[in-house]
């Protein structure tokens, strides 16, 4: 009787507002959780699934039904968070003023930071591709499904992924010698 | 391999420390994408008659947008369940998180250089995300086409640059005047942090209008006076530059009016940085020197639990205002609705007979006030400007600033948008021009020209593309337009191209009604429309425009400043016109410049035009 997220997805990209409605329906959610993964932070988790959602009409205008709809939507959200942080980092370096606001940004991390959780902090700390892999995994998708979205070899999947952990495990005894 | 990083129980944890996302937002968010899905679909967006002229585009609905902190306790509550359940593998967390060790990520970066590259020869999908390299070791550099901040949640206002006009055709330029300045402060700041501005970000007018010009004030009545003056165009030897300026009267600063004023102000999280509200704070106690013991001043906040942290209080308690000021900090959520109506209510509240009331709204363009469709919150606004109560709209920082809405806000709430970036700045909006910035001498200000077809074969306005009204808008009062402030001075350039011009780009029409034998050497004829503020019927000044009238210092800097702007969008009608004649033609007319702003101008092309030769 439902119909199946490609179905949506070819219908809203032809202008079918309620097929548009129920599709977003169906994985805010979805969006949101990654997107939290992606950046460790709910503020900015926030802000990123607003972009997405902005963007979203037009981007699923050229959805063609080549891949299915979720790694598709994966992929928005992940080049979305490149998105970001790539600004991020163009503001970080412009000039003095940004360099004013990345230390205040950094106060703000500092502060801000009793109050979030050991994981997301760590995740935080992890080189972005690893970061990517891991939230992607810890979203329920397979490898061979993460591979897909990341446009990368399931072997080099698994291999981030075990880096990933390396890196946790040496944040950790740190933190446990500390 | 430890097992305390089970994969598994990493998984759970990570799905116990994943936050629910807000409920508002959520129900913001999908509205916006469906508007988004909307317009995508080509409906029509409800058009403003006036001014606002941008066209339904993709980014408008991001006004919508709304950047609130999540309300605090949800974060504590989702905070503590992850604390309770990894308290049991992380004994370290009770101690809290230690710095972030940034040596482990460098020396990572480099082991997975290898896989890192697959990652970015990413075949791009999306081509409006493209993938940028992540990595640190990427060379960087700007690529020539400086799109500063592509896909930013800084939002421009939409306008094609006004084409050359057939007089023949199209005899008559109807337009609002403007006396907003934000385009040249974000134009400044861009180029001063060494990106030269998106071009949308870039209107003519506001540029030229920012800079004060010696026009004399009116002698007569009217609130204003009219200077006409034209000068063979810099950057075309066969067309003529057209300056239309008003001067506005300057009454007795003693005489003034006592002034409620309602600092609403935007305490949102992203408001921290210290361009933002500690500016703010600097700029109001500049500002409260300036008033006096009659005036009084509120402050409502718009952001989180506070609402109205000061009552209405006399200017002469400059200590409490002060500590008011001083004790905002930002974080919270957004209930912004709430704040602009309290704004409003508040100065109804304050208002007295012959008082002049504004609210100053203060944001860094994170201005979302809770009214889910934002063409209702342009209604609410100017329903409250019937009420007398003018709004004036002050823009902070940078990164998602909404140029666009804080323009159509302040057009629609008969104010004035600013951007302020650095203490200077403030001084020059808030202290400098207090009176012009907070008393109104002529609301709804609308210009007309007529161009004499015998005379003129072509003609350009240069800026006003957001500022368009149509020509019968003119003669109705219910249309909307820019008003001037006391000692404000507007000035509007259009570039002309006389009949037999060899620079006329069009040919005339072979069936075209030839144009009577030239009955009078008149450029054109000029109308103007204004109110005087608190009156609902508008009055007429006409005054034609001849030939002939010299030009002086001030439209030749006001040339420079009009080429500066196009050489930033649209070079086409320059000819081999560049960066160094706008400079020379702006060095050459600097006149007094007392406060220093045309130096500054100067340099800000200087490094514009080194921007804009990098490879």
């Amino acid at each position: 009787m439902a119909r199946s997220d490609e179905a949506l997805a070819m219908a809203a990209a032809q202008g079918d507002r309620a097929a548009f409605s129920e599709l977003l329906e169906r994985h805010y959610s979805r969006v949101f959780a990654f997107a939290f993964r992606l950046t460790g932070r709910w503020t900015e988790a926030e802000d990123l699934t607003q972009d997405i959602c902005a963007a979203l009409p037009s981007k699923l205008a050229r959805y063609e039904g080549r891949a299915r709809f979720t790694t598709w939507l994966y992929r928005v959200v992940l080049n979305a968070a490149h998105d970001r942080r790539r600004r991020a980092e163009t503001h970080s370096r412009a000039a003095d003023g940004w360099g004013d606001w990345e230390l205040a940004r950094q106060a703000e991390i500092a502060e801000t930071g009793a109050r979030l959780d050991w994981l997301t902090q760590a995740m935080r700390a992890l080189p972005p591709d690893l970061r990517d892999t891991l939230a992607l995994t810890l979203d329920d998708l397979t490898h061979a499904e993460a591979a897909d979205v990341l446009d990368i070899s399931e072997g080099t999947v698994s291999w981030r992924l075990s880096e990933a952990r390396k890196h946790l495990r040496a944040l950790k005894e740190k933190e446990d010698t500390a | 391999m430890s097992d305390d990083l089970d994969f598994d129980d990493l998984k759970k944890a990570m799905q116990s420390a994943t936050p629910a996302p807000d409920a508002a937002r959520r129900a913001e968010n999908i509205a916006l994408a469906e508007k988004n899905f909307d317009h995508l679909q080509g409906s029509p967006s409800g058009a403003r008659p006036t001014s606002d002229a941008r066209k339904p585009g993709l980014f408008r609905g991001v006004i919508a947008m709304l950047k609130s902190i999540p309300a605090k306790g949800a974060l504590a509550a989702s905070t503590a369940i992850v604390a309770v359940g990894l308290v049991l593998v992380l004994p370290a967390l009770q101690d809290g998180p230690a710095p972030l060790p940034r040596t482990i990520t460098t020396t990572a970066s480099e082991d997975v250089e290898a896989p890192a590259a697959d990652m970015m020869s990413e075949p791009v999908i999306e081509p409006s995300i493209a993938i940028a390299p992540m990595s640190k070791s990427a060379p960087r550099h700007f690529a020539p086409e400086i799109r500063p901040m592509p896909q930013n949640t800084e939002a421009f206002p939409e306008a094609d640059p006004n084409p050359l006009k057939v007089t023949a055709e199209t005899p008559v330029s109807t337009f609002s005047i403007d006396v907003d300045t934000a385009s040249y402060g974000i134009i400044r700041n861009s180029i001063e942090t060494g990106l030269l501005p998106p071009k949308e970000a870039v209107r003519i007018e506001e540029m030229v209008n920012y800079f004060p010009y010696t026009y004399a004030g009116p002698s007569n009545d009217a609130p204003f006076a009219t200077h006409l003056a034209s000068m063979v165009t810099p950057w075309n030897p066969d067309t003529r530059l057209l300056r239309i300026a008003l001067q506005g009267r300057l009454p007795d600063i003693a005489d003034r009016p006592p002034l409620n004023l309602v600092f609403l102000i935007d305490t949102s999280g992203s408001m921290e940085a210290p361009n933002k509200l500690p500016l703010l704070k600097q700029s109001f106690s500049l500002m409260l020197s300036e008033l006096r013991p009659e005036d009084s001043v509120a402050i409502v906040t718009y952001a989180g639990s506070a609402g109205r942290v000061l009552d209405a209080t006399p200017a002469s308690e400059r200590s409490t205002i002060l500590a008011a000021l001083d004790h905002l900090s930002a974080g919270g959520s957004t209930a912004g609705q709430a704040g602009l109506q309290q704004a409003y209510a508040t100065a109804e509240a304050m208002q007295e007979k012959g008082e002049v009331s504004r609210v100053i709204l203060a944001t860094d363009g994170d201005f979302n006030v809770g009214l889910s469709d934002p063409d209702a919150l342009k209604d609410y606004i100017a329903s409250k400007r019937q009420t007398g109560t003018y709004l004036s709209v002050l823009g902070f920082g940078r990164g998602n600033l909404d140029d666009a809405t804080m323009q159509a806000l302040a057009q629609t709430g008969n104010g004035q948008a600013a951007y302020i970036d650095t203490l200077h700045e403030a001084q020059k909006v808030l202290v400098d021009q207090l009176t012009g910035t907070l008393f109104p001498i002529a609301d709804d200000v609308k210009i007309q020209v007529e161009f004499n077809p015998t005379a003129i074969a072509e003609y350009r306005l240069i800026g006003y593309e957001t500022r368009q009204l149509n020509r019968e808008d003119f003669n109705n009062d219910k249309v909307d337009a820019g008003e001037i402030g006391a000692g404000h001075s507007v000035t509007a350039l259009f570039e002309l191209t006389p009949v037999g011009s060899p620079a006329r780009k069009t040919d005339p029409l072979r069936y075209g009604t030839p144009p009577e034998a030239a009955a009078s050497d008149e450029f054109g004829f000029l109308k103007l429309r204004y109110k005087t503020p608190g009156t609902e019927q508008s009055q007429l000044i006409e005054t034609p425009i001849l030939p002939g009238a010299p030009a002086d210092s001030d439209l030749r800097f006001a040339a420079a400043i009009a080429g500066f702007g196009q050489l930033l969008t649209d070079t086409r009608y320059l000819n081999d016109w560049g960066w160094d004649d706008a400079i020379a033609l702006a060095t050459a007319n600097r006149g007094d410049d007392s406060f220093g702003y045309r130096a500054e101008a100067i340099r800000l092309m200087r490094l514009g035009q080194s921007l804009a030769a990098r490879p």
